[in-house]
């Protein structure tokens, strides 16, 4: 068979590249939506926000809410619990970010960074280990804080990642105080 | 795969077909007289145990898929349903449970036996990696399984190993979310994995076609390791390994059955018969017997990341055992010092088991850590020098001449008495 370099495209190149270019942008554009349908659909996104009433919470008392089919630890913490939390070094966390939706994204752990503005001895946090996403207990653990028993990580009393295989400090969501004692969170 | 066919038959409806689907010929060739080594013993005969085990799978899991409801909130009654109410539904239920157990003690087997006759080597490389396909394949459906009951390991097992997937660096935390349909293990997440489980087993069939299909190009490897030098070498399939294969399958059928009706849930875990709680992770989270030696190297690494890449590699390396054994003589009966590493690994998977079942603290985890070095070490250090230093004991000539003389050996009860003639 001869065929030479110089020849004009055929219509046969012609219909050859038409029909590839149309099966592979279709190809992708059927992909796509069948990629996407499994991010959460619009009833889950809808689940926004709730709204918690922390008056009958007394110092030492935590309780657990769902939000977002997750659980949200609100905690009063103790005197001793918040000296506890604030004598720390920013130096001695394995995770110096304070991992908190109301703060900017570079602010450091402190104590301080971690609660809401003047009701530093609430604290709110996502109750998910930042390792494989148990439920990490109250009141336990190395530094007093929260214990993940599934693979043995110690939060401090601040939700700080201090030791075992968590990368991060316990998130902290977007929350705010509505009234003396409601906090809304998402 | 064995030439034309020499399919004969009288019959003018097998005829017609014949000429035009040579559907018969081809199961003459392939399932009755093809030619296999005739000296294959009892560990040959796991590859039919476990399509068996395949087959099983699907067909009760297709009468229990017609009493259960994937919905997080009528799932774990909808199993209790299946337990009480439907006819027959606690033995249905029981055997799919207990079958998934029974399925990894045959590819574990399966798979010691590759090991230790080298049926991974040349010329059955792509016949080992369809293997390890399969095995993929196997844990994703026996894992998706497992959380359809929702009870609270269902749950919480299924939270952790999808979290393995935020380790992936950049796109992790999107990625979880998206594998969930959610910002947690929830409804979508069990649709989903209802509709994967329900997939995954016929894949499984596509794959272990291939790998028949691979297997039936080189022919069986055998426990000399040596290659079928001659017709005599051989015997046909049927009915000499039909009857091997289904009487192994018989006496595999009685442990099982052992195990459906006696020891239900020996292998399960009392606390999947508590509903899901999204609030309350169990004290302790373990997974199925069979994927607690992954789930120890997983833990003994305590950084994210770094246990994930472990675990997966721990898997993946045997992709690659293929060109790490640089040894060309494929049985350990012929390789004293690789039969004694070959045997330290199995005892060191058994540890790794027993880690994977136990806290990741003290003692446990200084284990695991060891054991988990010790396993890449076999892989990677291990067996690619041993093929360089260890002096093969000589090999018969042929599968007939090793047949012959370990009948002369009867006397002594020497397993495979080494022929004192030159290698191969
Ligand atoms: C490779 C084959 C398969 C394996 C290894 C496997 C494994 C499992 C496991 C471990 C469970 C949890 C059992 C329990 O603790 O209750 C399960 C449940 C289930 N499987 Fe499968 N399965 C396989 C094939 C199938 C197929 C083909 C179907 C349906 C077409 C199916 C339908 C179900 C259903 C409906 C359940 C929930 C009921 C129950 O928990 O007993 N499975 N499977
Ligand atoms: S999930 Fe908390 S330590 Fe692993």
């Amino acid at each position: 068979m001869a065929v030479s370099d110089t020849a004009e495209p055929t219509r046969r190149d012609f219909l050859f590249i038409a029909t590839g270019a149309v099966g592979a942008v279709g190809a992708a554009a059927v992909a796509w939506p069948l990629v996407s349908q499994m991010n959460p659909d619009a009833s889950v996104r809808a689940l926004a926000s709730i709204e918690v009433d922390v008056s009958a919470l007394a110092e030492g008392q935590s309780i657990t809410i769902k939000w977002r089919g997750n659980p949200v630890f609100i905690r009063y913490r103790t005197a001793a619990e918040i000296e506890e939390a604030r004598s720390v070094s920013i130096d001695d966390l394995p995770d110096r970010l304070a991992r908190n939706a109301n703060v900017s994204e570079s602010a450091d752990a402190s104590d301080i960074n971690r609660t809401a503005t003047g009701r530093e001895e609430i604290i709110v946090m996502m109750g998910v280990c930042t390792h494989l996403g148990c439920v990490p207990l109250g009141e336990q653990g190395e530094f007093g804080g929260w214990y993940c028993p599934c693979h043995g990580s110690h939060y401090d009393t601040a939700g700080r990642i201090r030791k075992g295989p968590a990368p991060e400090n316990l998130p902290v969501p977007a929350f705010e105080f509505v009234g003396d004692n409601i906090i809304k969170i998402g | 795969m064995a030439g034309h066919s020499n399919f004969e038959t009288n019959n003018p409806l097998i005829k017609w077909v014949e000429t035009r689907l040579p559907i018969f010929g081809l199961m003459q060739s392939q399932a009755m007289d093809f030619p296999t080594p005739k000296n294959l013993n009892y560990w040959w005969t796991f590859g039919g145990i476990l399509t068996f085990c395949l087959a099983v799978q699907i067909v009760v899991g297709i009468v229990l898929a017609m009493h259960y409801t994937p919905h997080v909130d009528m799932a774990f009654g909808s199993v209790e349903h299946i337990m009480r109410n439907v006819n027959y539904g606690w033995m249905l239920r029981y055997i799919h449970a207990t079958g998934g157990s029974m399925f990894f003690i045959a590819v574990y087997i399966h798979m010691f036996r590759g090991m230790y006759y080298g049926s991974y080597k040349e010329p059955r490389e792509l016949l080992w990696i369809l293997g390890v396909v399969i095995l993929l394949v196997m844990m994703a459906t026996a894992f998706l399984g497992y959380v359809l009951p929702w009870g609270q390991m269902s749950f919480w097992g299924a939270k952790v190993i999808t979290s393995l997937f935020s380790a992936v660096p950049l796109v992790g935390e999107d990625l979880v979310v998206w594998l969930w349909g959610g910002f947690s293990v929830d409804n979508p997440t069990l649709n989903r994995f209802y509709s994967l489980h329900y997939l995954l087993p016929f894949v499984l069939v596509g794959v272990v076609f291939l790998h028949i299909w691979a297997l039936h190009v080189t022919g069986n490897n055998n426990p000399t390791g040596i290659s079928v030098k001659s017709e005599q070498d051989t015997i046909s399939f049927h009915p000499y390994y039909t009857m091997k294969d289904a009487f192994a399958m018989a006496l595999f059928v009685l442990v099982f059955a052992f195990f459906v009706f006696y020891k239900p849930n020996y292998l399960g875990h009392p606390i999947n018969y508590q509903e899901a709680d999204p609030l309350v992770t169990p004290e302790h989270i373990v997974p199925e017997w069979y994927f607690l030696p992954f789930y120890a190297i997983l833990r003994s690494i305590p950084h994210k990341l770094l246990g994930v890449i472990a675990m997966f590699a721990s898997i993946f390396v045997l992709v690659i055992l293929p060109w790490l054994d640089t040894s060309r003589v494929r049985s350990a009966r012929y390789r004293p010092i690789f039969k004694q590493f070959f045997w330290l690994l199995v005892i060191d998977c058994v540890i790794l088991g027993f880690v994977g079942a136990n806290p990741p603290e003290g003692t446990w985890l200084l284990v695991g850590q060891i054991g988990t070095a010790y396993y890449f070490l076999h892989f990677l250090v291990i067996i690619p020098l041993l093929g360089l230093i260890e002096t093969p004991k000589p090999r018969p000539t042929s599968i007939s001449q090793a047949v012959l003389d370990a009948n002369k050996g009867k006397g002594g009860g020497a397993d495979a008495v080494p022929s004192a003639q030159a290698a191969e």
